[in-house]
């Protein structure tokens, strides 16, 4: 475990040097978020009472998604890992002595954890002197706020061991591109990215809960402002565990099949 | 001409080589603005119509953005990408050349990938023409090709600004994804949605509204018919975008790598 914990804060210290990037990053995000709002305020005003939640939940909801954007954003791919899959350099990896499986998702933590750590400041600063409804309030009780937490963590699981489950298909499939690029259609659509799923029509909505993408950024979001009420947030933080469960056992025997049946090449 | 159209040429067969990873962004393409038109398409199904506009009205809108914006990633992805250009220093080789030098970085990098996007508004757009939205007129018509071919200009001047900029801080600004990527996915709605200041900062500062908002507004029935002639007055964006690139080459240094 020891070995994981200091490969883990390694990979987060190599993150936390982009820093410009990260400064271009969040006043894009700002700008994204503040216009997201623009946008359903101009629905607001028209059609108030056929809106699924308050302006403010809704507030919330865009302004956390704005500034933990690279923790669920399943388009943050490692591409060093993909990569190394794909070349073959993988190979050194294994002369570890830790498990491959274990090392990518402490990789896959520390990169998210670390972009996130950069951005979300600034931007959770910002959006909460913005006035009401339009910033970012401390919806519900403390009690809420710690299953919001929670959830964050169950969260950053489910997204880590999907793309880890991505990385593994890679050694059965010569290009996951194709793999990468319907993965984030879906948690696009799914995830409650685009539209938060209260928005979406019936069927799709109830469909998208239950999938692993709405198992993703769409549970904590939705705890914290108070659109998920309490006696039902057990049901969603259970089937975050499913899903975690079910994401890296998949991932974890795809990695050691895949592993067994790799011919690496000398040279 | 000929020797752009030779370019363009390269570049497609380039991209063909590799066939299945050419159809596999195309298609990654195609679905990312698939997903930015049913959120439109959700958001109406639950509000029937928004600022007055119904889903057709809304359609021709995103669907001029988007053949603008595809038009000018298309052709125009030499300025895009243009950090890559100099932090290469393919620019000094340019410098010798007896070419135009914006010619030359039009010819460098170009993205046909980006055709699919420009199909995908098309069918849009016929669905939008059809849908009876517009009671259309050889005028409207002729202002529809305005907005869509100044839009695709307005762009292709935001890269110029972007790639001028890099002659002074050598790397891409991200910051400039604001007026580039992040019109191209609010312009699913007309600007006037987002509220006045939004609308006036994109009418004087960066005006894409002359493209989509205003002109909209004629097409529709709903403003006059000079709102038409806006698209031509939005070009005028394009001249300190030529000065500052000027300027930008005349500020230049080589890396010297």
């Amino acid at each position: 475990m020891k070995k994981y914990l200091s490969f883990f804060r390694m990979r987060l210290t190599a993150g936390l040097q982009y820093r410009a990037a990260a400064l271009a990053g969040m006043s894009t995000q700002f700008v994204w978020g503040a216009m997201e709002i623009l946008l359903y305020r101009a629905f607001w005003l028209e059609h108030p009472e056929r809106f699924p939640m308050g302006m403010e939940a809704l507030a919330a909801y865009i302004w956390l998604q704005q500034a933990f954007l690279t923790l669920f954003a399943l388009w943050n791919w490692d591409f060093e890992v993909l990569e190394s899959v794909k070349t073959g350099s993988v190979a050194y990896e294994l002369l570890r002595p830790a498990g491959l499986y274990s090392m990518w998702m402490a990789r896959a933590l520390a990169g998210r954890l670390a972009r996130a750590a950069l951005r979300m400041v600034p931007v959770l600063l910002v959006s909460s002197l913005i006035p009401a409804p339009w910033g970012l309030r401390l919806q519900g009780s403390p009690a809420v706020f710690g299953l919001f937490l929670l959830s964050m963590v169950l969260m950053v699981l489910v997204v880590c061991a999907y793309s880890l489950l991505i990385y593994a298909l890679t050694f059965y499939v010569t290009d996951p591109n194709g793999l990468m690029v319907l993965s984030v259609a879906a948690a696009d659509l799914l995830g409650g990215a685009i539209v938060p799923l209260p928005f979406l029509p019936d069927g799709l909505r109830q469909a998208a809960a239950l999938s692993p993408f709405g198992s993703m950024q769409n549970v904590p979001l939705r705890i914290f402002n108070g659109d998920i009420p309490l006696p039902e947030i057990p049901a969603v933080m259970g089937l975050q565990i499913f899903w975690i469960l079910a994401l890296v056992t998949a991932g974890y025997f795809l990695t050691r099949n895949g592993l067994r049946r790799a011919v690496i090449l000398g040279g | 001409m000929r020797l752009y159209l030779k370019f363009f040429s390269i570049h497609f067969r380039s991209a063909m080589t590799y066939r299945a990873s050419f159809f596999l962004s195309c298609l990654g393409h195609l679905l990312i603005t698939t997903n930015v038109f049913l959120s439109v398409v959700f958001l109406l199904d639950r509000f029937t119509s928004v600022g007055g506009y119904t889903l057709p009205q809304l359609a021709l809108c995103f669907a001029v953005i988007l053949s603008a914006a595809s038009l000018a990633e298309c052709f125009g992805r030499g300025f895009d990408a243009f950090a890559k250009i100099l932090s290469q220093a393919q620019f000094d080789r340019m410098m010798v050349r007896p070419r135009s030098l914006a010619f030359q970085v039009l010819c460098q990098d170009m993205k046909p990938t980006m055709l699919a996007r420009l199909l995908q508004a098309v069918i849009l757009l016929v669905w939008a023409v059809n849908s009876g939205a517009v009671a259309w007129t050889p005028a409207k018509a002729l202002v529809l090709a305005l907005m869509i071919l100044c839009g695709a200009a307005l762009f292709f001047g935001l890269f110029l600004i972007g790639a001028a900029l890099c002659f002074f801080t050598m790397e891409s600004l991200e910051v400039l994804n604001i007026f580039t990527n992040g019109p191209r996915e609010y312009g699913k709605y007309p600007f006037g949605i987002y509220g006045r200041p939004v609308l006036l900062t994109l009418t004087f500062l960066v005006p894409l509204a002359l493209v989509q908002h205003w002109p909209l507004q004629y097409l529709l029935g709903r403003g006059p018919a000079w709102y038409g002639v806006l698209p031509v007055v939005s070009l005028l964006f394009l001249i300190p975008c030529v000065l500052l690139w000027r300027l930008g080459v005349r500020h230049y240094r080589s890396t010297g790598s």
